[in-house]
């Protein structure tokens, strides 16, 4: 008696007065052959050498349906009944809501977890905030080790790849708008350009970009695996506060390390646009500076102002995406992906804000 | 209960670098038993295991599954074999992405001529076999806890109504009356569908309650095999310990 092979087995029905007679083997690999046997129609078993739960399943579906079984023998019987014995109890789905509803039932539903996830990261805000207070009162409890190593993981690290893109920048504002301004000629004002989209917006919301994709997943991904584990759990049961080991130095090591970022990230760009204009123009090092220096101080105090608001919105949506994570592998994925998504999203949202912000009050 | 073996194993040697597992082991499971593998921590019984199925490479031996030399298959021999047993891992190993029922509807894939409903009812059927309420049919196994996933693993493994069940530590990490069910289960499946079942474990009652023969895995080999009665009697320290032990008296009801 050997099952599931499909080459193994085979089934033959002949027809036979007012219903069928099977021989062979009725698995689940020749269920197909029985498939169009009316359901109701008097099954004659007795040629039955083989059957598995696909069959006998099948089998008790015909019974009732009405079809009558013959010449069962005594171990296919005993299988019927397991078989029937399992079957599964299937409650009756409720009747699904008409189309408008359910789409009305939808969207609210989006609309509440839009809101209780800004309530959710309002909370996460407060609890760094309140995890910083408490740091500041009680210095000997400061995770001061654990803000320096986040540093540099948030901060050093990410230097090169700041320099060298703000560089790249600077080249491209220099070459583009040298052409366009060469029409009026006008070129000596293509440092004027470089200047005050860099120091004021590109810098800042370009590095603050690059910092959401690198640091926020990596947040995320490091709080989520410890969340897997259970470590989180066992921080807890341990008297120690995950606000201040966990959250706190990672959050505040962005909103120290972001800003200087945004520096790095204006000279270099500010030395790529000088360079090209070197070349393309012909405006020598000393020209450019002259001419920077009459650009007003607003344009890079108003760049940096943004850099720790960014900071503390990547930190916050990375950190509290990380606690989301549930128990499973994939939940860590997705809450990965989701937080670089939101990070990079909020951080353009803070920046238009932030200009009509500024345009108000008229720096 | 008797017969040609449905797994023969012989002369096997296993070894990762320079630590070898097994060597010169034999092994046989009859057709229609349940074989309990017990052995320490360390002594391969999972390996053995891997090993037969085929996804453990050998140094040497022998391995024959219902007649079939494992590693000398190819292609569509190996597929067809591998459709004649179910592999139940210890924590279930489904599919994170699929639902319980889309998790047992893989194997069935493999049929041509099912359509889509008689797919579904079978995986019903066999989630409701393995002791699942029809309700977890549409969970995802992050939602389940540690025994359904491993009941959910059975469905799966049995999806296809193999001649061959292996499983891995079934009992393992569940409550005692979790694991006394399973293990009513394990004979009750093997009863209603004649299966041979390879069972490792560390569970003394799982031991008791399911098993017809218990193969001790020691000293890189398998040291004896026969039923719970003869180990008791077997003249070997760890063997000694182990059915002689507390625990091992509990289970059985004596003093």
């Amino acid at each position: 008696m050997t099952t599931g092979d499909a080459s193994l087995s085979n089934l033959s029905v002949t027809p036979s007065d007012n219903g069928v007679m099977l021989s062979g083997d009725l698995v689940v690999w020749t269920l197909g052959a029985l498939a169009p046997v009316s359901p109701s129609a008097r099954i004659d078993l007795s040629g039955l050498s083989r059957l598995d739960t696909a069959g006998a399943w099948d089998l008790v579906a015909r019974r009732a349906a009405g079809a009558d079984l013959v010449g069962l023998s005594a171990g296919h019987a005993r299988l019927l009944d397991t078989v029937a014995e399992a079957l599964p109890l299937r409650k009756a789905d409720p009747a699904p809501d008409p189309r408008w509803r359910r789409l009305l039932v939808a969207t609210g539903a989006r609309v509440v977890g839009a809101l209780r996830y800004l309530a959710q990261l309002a909370e996460y805000l407060g609890r760094v905030l309140a995890a910083l207070a408490r740091g500041l009162r009680r210095p000997s409890r400061f995770p001061m080790t654990s803000l320096v190593h986040h540093a540099q993981q948030t901060g050093l690290r990410a230097v090169p790849i700041v320099a060298v893109m703000s560089f790249l920048i600077g080249v491209v504002l220099a070459y583009q708008g040298s052409d366009q301004l060469r029409q009026f000629g006008a070129e000596v004002f293509v440092v004027d350009l470089i200047a005050i989209s860099i120091l004021r917006e590109l810098g800042i919301l370009l590095t603050a970009i690059v910092v959401a994709g690198r640091t926020a997943s990596a947040l995320t991904a490091s709080i989520g695996s410890m969340k897997m584990r259970q470590e989180i759990d066992a921080m807890r049961t341990l008297g120690l506060d995950p606000d201040m080991v966990l959250i706190l130095p990672r959050v505040l090591a962005l909103v120290v390390m972001l800003p200087i970022l945004g520096l790095i990230s204006a000279l270099s760009g500010l030395i790529g646009g000088a360079v090209m204009s070197w070349v393309e123009l012909g405006i020598s090092p000393a020209v450019f500076l002259a001419r920077l220096a009459d650009i007003s101080v607003t344009h890079a105090i108003v760049g940096l102002l943004k850099a720790p608001v960014f900071a503390l919105i990547i930190g916050v949506i990375g950190c509290h995406a990380g606690m989301q994570v549930g128990k499973d592998a994939e939940s860590l994925g997705r809450m990965t992906s989701s937080a670089v998504v939101s990070a990079i999203f909020a951080v353009i949202i803070a920046d238009a804000a932030f200009s009509i912000f500024f345009a108000q009050v008229g720096l | 209960m008797s017969g040609d073996p449905v797994i023969r194993v012989r002369g096997l040697r296993t070894a990762f670098g320079s630590h070898v597992v097994h060597d010169d082991l034999d092994l046989d499971l009859r057709r229609g038993e349940i074989l309990g593998v017990v052995g320490g921590s360390g002594t391969g019984k999972s390996v053995l295991l891997r090993a037969i199925v085929g996804l453990e490479a050998t140094q040497a031996g022998s391995i024959e599954v219902l007649g079939r030399q494992i590693g000398a298959l190819s292609g569509d021999d190996r597929r067809a074999l591998e459709q004649r047993w179910g592999v139940m891992f210890q924590d279930g190993a489904l599919f994170s992405a699929l639902t319980v029922r889309e998790n047992v509807e893989v194997p069935l894939r493999a049929v041509p001529s099912l359509t889509d409903a008689q797919r579904e009812g079978l995986a019903e059927l066999k989630v409701s076999m393995a002791g699942l309420p029809w309700k977890a049919n549409a969970d995802f196994p992050a939602d389940l806890s540690g025994g359904m996933r491993k009941r959910a693993g059975l469905a799966r493994a049995l999806a296809l109504d193999p001649e061959i069940l292996f499983l891995d530590e079934p009992t393992a990490g569940l409550d005692p009356i979790g694991a006394t069910a399973f293990d009513r289960l394990i004979v009750t499946l093997r009863d209603a569908l004649n299966l041979s079942v390879f069972l490792v474990t560390h569970d003394l009652d799982t031991l008791h309650a399911c098993c017809d023969r218990v193969a001790v895995l020691a000293e890189r080999r398998v040291l004896t095999t026969g039923t719970m009665a003869d180990m008791l009697t077997v003249d070997h320290p760890w063997v000694h310990e182990y059915f002689h032990g507390p625990r091992a008296r509990a289970a059985t009801g004596k003093e």
